[in-house]
């Protein structure tokens, strides 16, 4: 394929694809090992709520607004999933499954009941976002990378989540040994005067922003997918933190890649003439990562467990 | 227009709609119970979002059959067999691979939603033109509900109903036991399984109401709402699930009442409302009650504190403790004890010392264990016990008398 069809129509929604599929796994390796993936699940459902009441707030459609009133939510979610599991003393996932599904539900009630015929906002968007439309009109081929006044055309959802992926990385850079330590020795990392609860909740805070700007742009099965499948992918190949994070970096890039194109063009090869939800099959691609590292990764088994 | 929908007096459909929803919503509460004190809640949203995939198989096997494409029992059929295969893919990675049972639900939950997605745009291009609705399974519609659809979710729900009551025994073991449930010669994977096909009963019976999203609310905020009210299972089991068909039925009618009201976030947020009324006041675990118990026990330790100091003459400036002392008519204004305040705190003084014996007291450490600085001694030890240790205490020494 030329670059002068590929760089306009391709590039743009294949980066922020893999930046958004990196930004979700790198705070995913420390959810999944601290048992607590289904935040991220919990996170993008409480998603629609948020953009729904900035929307009603600023009555326009617009980025900045939405991921504010998207992270506040996250905020309020955290918030209550705390408060309901130590006020009524309830399991953290049922608490969760109350938090996320009543203000999934508030968050849909809203937007029935606001005119939004005018704008593009319902929840199938929100599900399974719209990848394949954020490309680069001003582009005509690979020159267009080296030229200002095109590249001032970049669709806003790349610069954005390429700042929050530059931010997911240097928290986890700047927090690598708290982070590590009290990930797997909370305990310990106690004893060493670390402030584990906050470290616990900057984590949240910090998926719950990775989360809102990707789903700006990919919708929320990516995030979820996202968040779990590459970490989960990563952790059956490798008994090392530092290698399962560059493990799931690996696989975040290639469910991207692949998702992209085989949605794009996997119908084409097919004979079909349309298109498929590039995110799902993204999240799809993802699940058959996670499979092969199922059935052949190297350190599947869990340590101290016979062999199958 | 309330009135009337709660009376179920909105038309046939409407009536249809709600009785269908109250059917699901007692199925939904009953065996969510046994989901939720098995603390595996969230497993009931990985098998909701896994039948969307094959919601989108049956409907395409359907019309390659030369079939409608839309039967509704054939997409039940199809999404029990997606969400049964869910299950067995997050029981596989639980016990074959090291991953924990919350990462296995989220990549079974969102891998195959994702994947539903892509069969749902394949169907959106297959018939182009051809409405599907196939959408309305992601949210829920009872908008154009049918006689078959709504007798198809009316005998599901009883029967799930059904089943629930005759395994209700093994269940509550399980949940409560599974050690002790083994030994007795219970299946206990077997029973995980039950609990687990009921689930997914529903789950799939629900799909049409209020959509695969929601499902799980109807599954999971019922048995927390009811277990602030009770801690016997087979009343928290009962109470779920008229709960559960309380905010099904109120939801279904209220959204029947007038348009741009969807009958699933309605129902979910009917029940959430029960929830949030039972977190804040139910007796015992609320948040009410919790208050009041902790202003309770500050009180009595505050005047507990309080008459101990007037007993040994030490000035009190601590604002509550001076209050409740004068509202009891124990102290006057100016701080100094009434006669009755005298007498109450030479008591406490003399239980204190009643105390420091019991607790000194080898033979009595039963009773020392229950020391707390609140409790009456009187409460703890009989007449004759408290006359010995107050021989041994002694009376006042070196007075001539």
């Amino acid at each position: 394929m030329s670059g002068a069809e590929f760089v306009p129509l391709s590039l743009t929604p294949l980066l922020i694809g893999v930046f958004s599929a990196i930004a979700c796994a790198l705070p995913g390796n420390f959810l999944v090992l601290r048992r607590q993936a289904l935040i991220g699940d919990a996170i993008s459902h409480v998603v629609l709520p948020g953009i729904v009441v900035a929307f009603l707030v600023t009555g326009v459609v617009s980025a900045w607004p939405m991921m504010i009133g998207a992270a506040l939510a996250s905020l309020v979610a955290v918030g209550l999933i705390e408060a309901i599991r130590r006020l009524g003393k309830i399991e953290p996932g049922a608490a969760m499954g109350v938090t996320f599904t009543a203000m999934f539900a508030g968050g849909v009630l809203l937007l029935e009941q606001t005119d939004t015929s005018s704008v593009h906002l319902d929840v199938e968007h929100a599900l399974y976002g719209n990848l394949e439309s954020l490309i680069w009109l001003d582009a005509i081929g690979w020159e267009s990378l080296l030229d200002a006044s095109a590249l001032a055309g970049l669709p806003d959802e790349l610069l954005r989540i390429f700042m929050t992926l530059i931010g997911v990385c240097l928290f986890i850079g700047l927090f690598w040994r708290p982070l590590k330590v009290s990930t797997f020795d909370p305990g310990f990392a106690e004893a060493l005067g670390m402030r584990t609860g906050l470290i616990g909740l900057s984590l949240v805070v910090v998926a719950a922003v990775a989360a809102v700007a990707a789903f700006d742009a990919v919708g929320s099965i990516i995030v979820i997918a996202m968040f779990i499948c590459p970490p989960a992918a990563a952790r059956m190949m490798t008994n090392q933190l530092g290698k399962q994070i560059g493990w799931s970096v690996v696989f975040a890039m290639l469910s991207a890649i692949l998702g992209y194109v085989l949605a794009g063009y996997g119908p084409l090869w097919l004979g079909a003439n349309h298109a498929v939800s590039a995110a799902g099959m993204i999240a799809t691609i993802s699940g058959l990562l996670l499979a092969l590292a199922a059935i052949a990764g190297p350190c599947r088994h869990r340590s101290g467990a016979p062999a199958h | 227009m309330w009135l009337e929908a709660l009376t179920l007096q909105l038309g046939y459909n409407a009536t249809l709609v709600t009785l269908g929803a109250m059917a699901l919503g007692i199925a939904a509460g009953v065996t969510g119970t046994f989901l939720f004190l098995r603390k595996r809640a969230l497993v009931s949203d990985a098998i909701s979002h896994a039948t969307l995939p094959g919601v989108g198989i049956a409907f395409m096997l359907m019309v390659a059959l030369g079939g409608d494409g839309r039967s509704l029992i054939g997409l039940l059929l199809g999404s029990a067999a997606s969400a049964g295969f869910g299950l067995l893919c997050i029981g596989w990675l639980t016990k074959y691979t090291r991953l924990a049972e919350d990462a296995a639900i989220g990549a079974v939950l969102s891998v195959f939603f994702g994947f539903g997605i892509v069969l749902l745009t394949i169907i959106q291009n297959l018939s182009a033109g051809r409405q599907a609705g196939l959408e309305s399974f992601l949210l829920g519609s009872t908008a154009g509900m049918l006689w078959n659809d709504a007798i198809i979710i009316a005998v599901g729900g009883t029967l799930t109903l059904l089943l629930v009551v005759a395994m209700r025994r093994p269940m509550t073991l399980v949940a409560f036991d599974p050690e002790y449930a083994a030994a007795r010669g219970v299946n206990v994977d077997r029973i995980d399984l039950a609990i687990m096909a009921l689930v997914m009963a529903v789950t799939v019976v629900g799909l049409k109401i209020v959509g695969l999203i929601l499902i799980v609310a109807m599954l999971i905020i019922p048995p927390v709402t009811a277990r602030f009210w009770s801690d016997r299972t087979d009343h928290v089991v009962i109470l779920s699930g008229v709960l559960g068909g309380a905010a099904a039925y109120i939801g279904a009618a209220f959204s029947a009442s007038a348009p741009a009201l969807p009958t699933g976030p309605i129902i979910v947020l009917v029940s959430f409302a029960f929830f949030a009324a039972s977190l804040l006041f139910a007796p015992g675990r609320g948040v009410l009650a919790a208050v009041l118990r902790h202003r309770r026990f500050q009180r009595r330790v505050h005047m507990r504190q309080g008459l101990l100091a007037l007993a040994q003459a030490q000035p009190i400036y601590e604002g509550y403790t001076l209050r409740l002392l004068k509202s009891a008519g124990l102290v006057q204004a100016d701080g100094v004890a009434t006669d009755r305040g005298k007498a109450r705190a030479a008591k406490a003084l003399r239980d204190e010392k009643r105390w420091e014996l019991v607790r000194a007291d080898q033979a009595m450490e039963g009773a020392a264990a229950l020391y707390d600085g609140l409790r009456d001694l009187e409460t703890v030890l009989t007449a004759d016990q408290i006359a010995e240790i107050d021989i041994k205490l002694g009376g006042p020494q070196g007075v001539p008398v």
